[in-house]
């Protein structure tokens, strides 16, 4: 493997417009239940009544997650057929002439990155956009984001400028898979395996 | 026509043609491409796996065509249309430049990104038709383009001839905006009104759906409609706090307000306030507080603020005396009565005798005392102050006055007409002066409210000047009879009361004839008598403009992606033929074809503008940007700066605390007893209140917001859209509590007006007591007008608000029950 590619995610920037995902929609041209690129809300907070007011702590932030082309993918190690396999540059990706559709990616990775598409009958995911890189573009959901708060490249040149965070809530624990990704944490966000909040929009995900 | 249809949506659903593509031109293709291009990839070395999409995105594509998003937002996109076999196959934006902020790109959102299953959706008019069934039933009968043009035409003579030119209306609709030829918005700018001006005129409407309020009552203020430092401004700024202003879900482009608002903070470390009952997008985590309010009660907390501001001397007392009309004893005119100044009636020293401390004003919003005093010390010790409203605090039944309230703030502290202060209305923005297609005038001067065109259908001849708002007459003489809607979805979905919508266009006796152009089959459109299919702006060329884009804005070469689908037409073809039919076809076209009257266009804003491309260039580049060589728009800075050289356009040429010119609205218009419009910008409470005696039936207020997933209705019917962000009802878990309901959940929204069935988003983001749905789901009514699809407008009222006429579709009531 020549190097490991990764995302930067701006999380103190992201709106939850979810441009990203829809970019990649358009691009993938994916049906509404095929999320290659999910943006995930975490919201929390109580309020109590103060005499005719309230008072309250409420927070709520996004995080957006395609795959993140693990460094210990989760995805392949359950793959019966190898066709989910981890290639140069490190991007995951499946193979769609090889895979059966059995669904054991979907299962094993903590991201649900791999979904099952009913009109190909096989497992599709986020595969980088090697294309486009191989063309010196970044992935369509960089390049679309109208915050500008994803970014793409070496992920070790990320991680050298954006420090090391991989994980907050709701997100898993970095430590399964070793995700390729560096995260800006919102000022509002909340270590991973926080229950403060919860996850606001389980079906947009 | 079906066979052609069919082809087109078997390349929506494609995966064949994709997957053949990939096959021919394959990962080896791909290999051999990338290994002449300087990249870190190795790609010979990689296994050959046939993966989804992306690898063919560069592959098969005949061509890329510029194009634009043409919608309601207050942003505007260029979009990059990639065809392939004269389809679009995907859609790119501005990917011009390094993007670097000021000279960024603009980029669009995720409903511009989705452009391409708008163009290519299934509710796509194909053919004209015209009624058969009841009207609004939605049967329709195909027609001819000859036939549908007759119709039309004669009925448009007949009524002229029975009724006169004041019975024709051109509905308020924005489903096109910002092109030079094609643009909906305002009406009085169409293709529509430059017919109709050669045939006599029609009826006017003043005030729109989205500012109604705020853009009749700031002028009693500003002596125009609140203009607004740019949003670039926000980098010199130290403290923002933004009344209902929410850019992320407004104005969302990638060029745009949000945009600016992200990187010009950024440069300013400014801290950000956020006064609105939801914790909203722009909010997300970003906001140094969230300040929730309950809807409606804005003014209140202004007052408030300003009890502080007074009581610990914090106003600026200079620019008040200068600057002011009416804000003590010494700027009050002579004709307003004793002590009828703003600080007499913040003290209680006015006709009211209440002071409005903190804790009064706690008491009306919801928001402790302490945080409100704490909130004005804030505002009042820090220089430069930047108060932006949105439009959500007017669009509420007292909504005049709570938008000329928010401005107190900034006219209190004298951050009026300075870099990093403000005006307190919405932001402003830079912008390209460019002359479109010509109008003509309406030789008719009578004008209605824009919100009352169905009581003008209903009971036109009783609305008068002092008891309806009509402008340019004491009465109406004529009901409605013809309607054209063009590009407008508030028919029928964005009106309040669809259910009295319904009624009074049910009845065919009342409106005549109803003409509606556009591309799908919406809720307006099923209320058609002749329905006329558009063409997308993907199917034509214009110049597309009019963001709030800060301060650099651009103008957009829209070009003809793929050709017309289905039997489509241009609004400048339809509207040329029903010229001909009556008989002004050569004054409408003035000969030229609509590309001739492009480059026409060019050419005159060139001779005047000689920085401008010319058309050819222009189209070759997309699109062109510019900088505000201001460096950033200071609203009333001319002003500020001299104020007798420049006064404002009120009657003392000052900034109007108090207006003279209300307190005689106020004695001589015929209102409702619970109708207030006074001089002052003061709280006054509402029908369908947060306090109204309906709360006991119905305990819950309501408010709209905009909503991601559409830009109002347009986009509504994207699948894509629709899955990504849902339709939702947002509720605090105190009140969906003890109703049983849980995150998700299917619920019933219902009041007197009528019933929406939904899912529940339980949320703390939303205050207690308050819920809000995004507004402009596309309506769809049972049997029993109980709708599906979350459409606010089944739950808001036709009643205006006192000033404006306009329509205050935040403000109401309702009750949620889970569905059993
Ligand atoms: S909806 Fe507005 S922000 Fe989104 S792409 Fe269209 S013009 Fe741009």
């Amino acid at each position: 493997m020549t190097q490991q590619y990764g995302f930067f995610i701006d999380s103190s920037r992201c709106t939850g417009c979810k441009t990203c995902m829809l970019a990649c929609k358009d691009l993938k041209d994916l049906p509404p239940e095929v999320n290659f690129r999910r943006v995930y809300e975490y919201t929390g907070g109580e309020w109590t009544q103060d005499g005719d007011a309230w008072r309250q702590d409420v927070f709520s932030y996004y995080t957006s997650i395609a795959c993140n082309h693990c460094a210990d993918p989760a995805c392949t190690k359950v793959c019966p057929t190898g066709a989910m396999a981890k290639h140069e540059n490190g991007f995951v990706i499946v193979d769609e002439e090889v895979c059966i559709g059995c669904k054991s990616c979907a299962m094993a990775c903590p991201y649900g990155a791999p979904q099952y598409s009913e009109v190909k009958r096989h497992m599709t995911k986020c595969d980088g956009c090697y294309g486009r890189v191989a063309e010196g573009k970044k992935p369509v959901c960089v390049e679309a984001c109208p915050l500008r708060a994803l970014d793409f490249g070496p992920i070790e040149e990320l991680r050298e400028k954006h420090g090391t965070l991989a994980a907050v809530a709701p997100l898993p624990e970095d430590t399964y898979t070793h995700p390729s990704i560096v995260i800006k944490p919102n000022p509002k966000a909340r270590p991973v395996g926080n229950h403060d909040g919860f996850l606001a929009n389980p079906r947009e995900v | 026509m079906t066979e052609r249809r069919d082809e087109t949506m078997s390349f929506m659903s494609a995966s064949p043609t994709r997957r053949q593509l990939l096959q021919a031109a394959g990962w080896c293709g791909l290999a051999t491409a990338a290994a002449g291009l300087s990249s870190p990839f190795s790609w010979s070395a990689m296994a050959e796996p046939a993966a989804s999409g992306v690898a063919a995105a560069s592959k098969g594509i005949d061509k890329t065509v510029w194009s634009a998003c043409t919608v309601n937002c207050g942003s505007r996109c260029p979009l990059r249309m990639h065809v392939e076999n004269g389809v679009i196959k995907w859609v790119e934006t501005d990917n011009t430049g390094l993007d670097v902020y000021g000279e960024h790109q603009v980029r669009a959102c995720l409903r511009g990104r989705s452009m391409r299953r708008r163009v290519y959706n299934p509710d796509r008019l194909k053919y004209p038709m015209k009624r058969v069934g009841r009207r609004g039933e939605g049967k329709f009968e195909r027609i001819s383009w000859e036939e549908a043009y007759d119709l039309v035409a004669d009925n448009l003579k007949r009524v002229i001839a029975e009724h006169g030119n004041e019975a024709v209306y051109l509905n308020y609709g924005t489903g096109t905006l910002g092109g030079s030829v094609t643009r909906s918005w305002p009406p009085a700018n169409s293709l529509i009104a430059r017919l109709m001006n050669l045939c006599g005129g029609y009826l006017n409407h003043y005030g729109t759906y989205s500012t109604a309020q705020i853009s009749f009552a700031t002028p009693f203020t500003y002596g125009t409609s609140a203009d607004g430092n740019s949003p670039s401004d926000i980098a010199n700024t130290k403290l923002l706090v933004m009344f209902g202003n929410n850019p992320a879900e407004t104005r969302m482009s990638g060029g745009g307000v949000i945009y600016h608002l992200a990187e010009a903070r950024a440069r300013s470390n400014a801290r950000m306030i956020v006064v609105d009952p939801r914790y909203t997008d722009t909010a997300g985590g970003r906001e140094d507080e969230w300040i929730p309010i309950r809807p409606g009660t804005d003014a209140a907390l202004v007052a408030g603020l300003a009890h502080v501001l007074i009581t610990e001397n914090m106003v600026d007392q200079p620019f008040l005396d200068r600057y002011c009309v009416g804000y003590d004893e010494t700027t009050l005119p002579p004709e307003a009565p004793r002590n009828g100044h703003y600080k007499a009636y913040i003290l209680g020293e006015g006709p009211d005798g209440i002071a409005k401390t903190p804790a009064w004003a706690a008491s009306i919003t919801g928001i402790p005392a302490d945080r409100i005093i704490k909130l004005a010390r804030e505002i009042g010790s820090t220089k430069p102050c930047c108060i932006m409203q949105g439009w959500g605090p007017q669009r509420h039944a007292n909504g005049e006055m709570s938008s000329r309230a928010v401005l107190m703030l900034a006219i209190l502290t004298g951050n009026v007409g300075i870099s990093g202060g403000g005006s307190g209305g919405r932001e402003g923005s830079f912008s390209i002066p460019f002359e479109r297609f010509p109008t003509l005038k309406n030789p008719v001067s009578t004008a209605i409210p824009v919100f009352m065109w169905t009581d003008a259908i209903k009971r036109g001849p009783e609305m008068t000047a002092l008891r309806d708002g009509i402008q340019g007459k004491e009465k109406l003489d004529v009901p409605i009879k013809f309607i054209w809607n063009y590009a407008g979805n508030a028919l029928v979905n964005q009106h309040a009361d669809i259910n009295r919508t319904d009624e009074v266009l049910g009845d065919d006796s009342l409106c005549e004839m109803i003409v509606v152009i556009d591309n799908h089959m919406t809720a307006s459109a099923r209320y058609a008598d002749v329905l006329l299919p558009d063409l997308t702006t993907s199917e034509q060329m214009d110049l597309v403009m009019d963001a709030s884009a800060g301060n650099m804005n651009y103008l957009i070469f829209a070009d003809q992606a793929i050709e017309p689908l289905f039997e489509c037409r241009s609004i400048y073809d339809m509207c040329s033929e029903i010229a001909a039919r009556m008989g002004v076809k050569d004054a409408f076209t003035e000969g030229r074809t609509q590309e001739e009257w492009l480059r026409h266009l060019v050419e005159i804003n060139r001779e005047k503008d000689p920085a401008l491309p010319d058309l050819d260039s222009f189209r070759a580049a997309g699109i062109y940007k510019r900088h505000d060589p201001d460096g950033h728009h200071i609203a009333y800075k001319d002003f500020r700066a001299d104020p007798e050289g420049h006064p404002l356009k009120t009657p003392s040429g000052k900034i109007e605390i108090y207006s003279q010119r209300l307190a005689d609205i106020a004695a001589t218009w015929e209102l409702a007893p619970d109708d207030v419009i006074d001089p002052l910008p003061i709280y006054a409470s509402t029908f369908r209140g947060w306090d109204s005696p309906e709360r006991k039936t119905y305990p819950l207020q309501l408010t709209g917001f905009h909503f991601k997933a559409r830009t109002h209705s347009t986009y509504g019917n994207v699948d894509v859209l629709k899955a990504a962000a849902q339709q939702e009802v947002w509720i605090n878990p105190i009140d969906a509590g003890p109703r049983g309901i849980a995150n998700g959940d299917l619920v019933r929204v219902f009041n007197a007006e009528g019933e929406t069935r939904l899912h529940a988003k339980v949320t703390p983001r939303i205050m207690p007591g308050v819920t809000a749905m995004g507004e402009g789901a596309w309506h769809s009514a049972d049997s029993s007008k109980v709708d599906h699809a979350g459409s606010i407008n089944v739950l808001t009222t036709q009643r205006p608000s006192p000033l404006a006429k306009g329509n205050p579709q935040h403000t109401n009531l309702v009750d949620v029950q889970k569905v059993a």
